[in-house]
């Protein structure tokens, strides 16, 4: 079905030597009564392609953005570049950045691509693609959309530099979503389910996508259904069952050999 | 009297009335004296100058406010909330007079206490900064509303990108609110050009005030409250006709409504 899968995947194992973009230890997140995430720890070396799976409500996609403090973490650390996003307990108790410009600066850094795309609807796909660069980052306009064109380009919508996201199919939109992220020439890529809110057949396209970048060394962490596209360009497999993980390993290993009992139910169900 | 006499009298009037009108009301309307045109074309730039003045206190009142409202710690927004509920249950005359002749003696109280001079606060100046604050009230509600219709995941693609509070509300917040905001806050502007008229009132000298004494010199009482009217009834349609140029440009990433249906 979708065209990635006749292409075998160069992957870039990290070596050992790698920096580490991403470190996550202990992390606990609370909705109030709702204990989502349970001490889970995560690592991302630099070129490493880490797939989180499993099944509704295990936490992966809460994982996913408390590293960029969309979710604000209970406790934990979380280390992005070997540096660690200070926090501190609001009036309330809630833990929130301590350090609104240090969180701002490590978020210009991630490249987040949702769920639900989440353009900004006043603004062209150009407008989309240089306005963090523009405005976060203070790049030169006309440097920004050269760039931009480029990128949009390369995810294949070139010719649809001006216009509007909502005139655009989901797998359009989420393809500039990606040519959005790839624009502040981000550290890491965070992937929320990227292709769960899109119909069946365009989901081929947008996966083909994000296959390339794996394939070019991008470091990311991707949430995902897609098993058989996390299998090809995974370098690391996490499972999390209810907010914590249950096994992690190589591909081959979770897909090919899996030890949970949960683990390896939740394979021959979505299989 | 018959009834045709009666009939046959009052065509008579009516005649008489029409041709006395004729000549006599582009004599009075004219706008150079003795007419009073021109009278009546000062009162209505008055009575813009206060729209646009107490308009733009207003949208400055009410983002501020429904931001304050949405984002604010309880005393933020319980401060907001006595704010809107009293200014939208008290009638607008009544806080104007209330605000103007307290609010200018509050002043000068405090100056003098301060030892100033008691100042003259203009006119102008007074029904802009009262009008505005109850046109702040009403905008609080409409640009909240409006903030709420904005679709969360762009608020939330704009912070995972590290872009500061102010940066979000000049770039994200404020463009993609307008289009669920433009039809409220069209009606309020609307309503703060016939507001003006309130300010009649307090001897402020707009449109309302200038048709008055116009027609209280001339008697023309009929010529000179719809010539009046037709000035406002003007007024309106030229801001129909902006408005509706603002409205489609804030809905430029929208399709339209007709494609849907």
């Amino acid at each position: 079905m979708m065209a990635q899968s006749a292409v075998p995947v160069l992957k870039h194992t990290a070596q050992g030597g790698a920096a580490e973009a991403i470190h996550v230890e202990n992390l606990h997140k609370r909705f109030g009564e709702l204990h989502v995430l349970k001490g889970v720890s995560l690592s991302a070396r630099d070129g490493e392609v880490i797939a989180i799976i499993g099944g509704s409500g295990s936490g992966k996609s809460t994982l996913l953005r408390c590293i960029n403090c969309l979710e604000n973490p209970t406790s934990g650390i979380i280390r992005v570049n070997g540096e660690e996003i200070k926090l501190k307990a609001d009036s309330h108790g809630h833990t929130v950045p301590a350090d609104r410009k240090q969180i701002e600066r490590i978020r210009s850094k991630l490249g987040m691509v949702f769920q639900n795309f989440n353009l900004w609807s006043h603004m062209t796909l150009i407008e989309n693609v240089i306005e963090v660069p523009v405005h976060v980052l203070g790049v030169q306009r006309d440097v920004a959309i050269r760039e931009a064109e480029k990128l949009l380009a390369r995810v294949g919508l070139a010719e649809k530099r001006d216009v509007y996201p909502a005139y655009l199919s989901g797998g359009q939109q989420q393809r500039a979503a990606i040519a959005r992220a790839l624009a502040i020439n981000p550290r890491v890529m965070l992937f929320d389910e990227p292709t769960s809110a899109l119909d069946p057949e365009l989901v081929g396209e947008v996966l083909k996508v994000i296959g390339d970048l794996a394939r070019e060394g991008r470091t990311m962490v991707l949430v995902t259904h897609e098993m058989k596209f996390a299998r090809e360009v995974a370098t690391h497999v996490v499972y999390l069952y209810n907010g914590l993980v249950e096994e992690e390993g190589p591909p081959e290993q979770i897909f090919g050999a899996p030890r949970s009992e949960r683990l390896k139910q939740f394979i021959r169900n979505i299989g | 009297m018959t009834a045709a006499d009666a009939s046959n009298s009052g065509t008579t009037l009516i005649d008489a009335l029409l041709s006395a009108s004729a000549a006599g009301i582009i004599e009075l309307l004219s706008p150079y004296p003795p007419g009073w045109g021109g009278a009546l074309l000062v009162g209505l730039l008055h009575s813009i100058e206060i729209a646009l003045g107490a308009t733009c206190l207003g949208l400055l009142i009410g983002t501020a406010g429904a931001y304050g409202k949405l984002y604010g710690g309880p005393v933020v927004r319980d401060l907001l909330a006595v704010y809107t509920t009293i200014v939208r249950a008290v009638p607008e005359l009544v806080l104007i007079l209330l605000l103007y002749y307290a609010g200018t003696d509050l002043i000068n109280q405090a100056l003098t206490a301060m030892g100033y001079q008691r100042v003259d606060i203009s006119g102008l100046a007074a029904g802009i900064a009262v009008l505005g604050f109850v046109q702040g009230a009403y905008s609080t509600e409409v640009i909240r509303g409006a903030i709420l219709a904005i679709p969360q995941g762009q608020i939330e693609a704009a912070r995972a990108y590290g872009m500061s509070p102010g940066l979000l509300l000049r770039r994200i917040t404020l463009p993609a609110m307008l289009p669920f905001a433009i039809p409220g806050l069209a009606n309020l502007w609307l309503i703060a050009t016939k507001d003006t008229a309130l300010l009649a009132v307090v001897g402020f000298y707009e449109l309302a005030l200038a048709t008055r004494q116009a027609a209280g010199v001339t008697k023309a009482y009929f010529t000179f409250f719809f010539a009046a009217g037709v000035l406002y009834l003007l007024l309106s349609l030229f801001s129909n006709l902006i408005i509706g140029r603002i409205e489609a440009w804030s809905r430029r990433g929208m399709p339209s409504l007709k494609e849907a249906r």
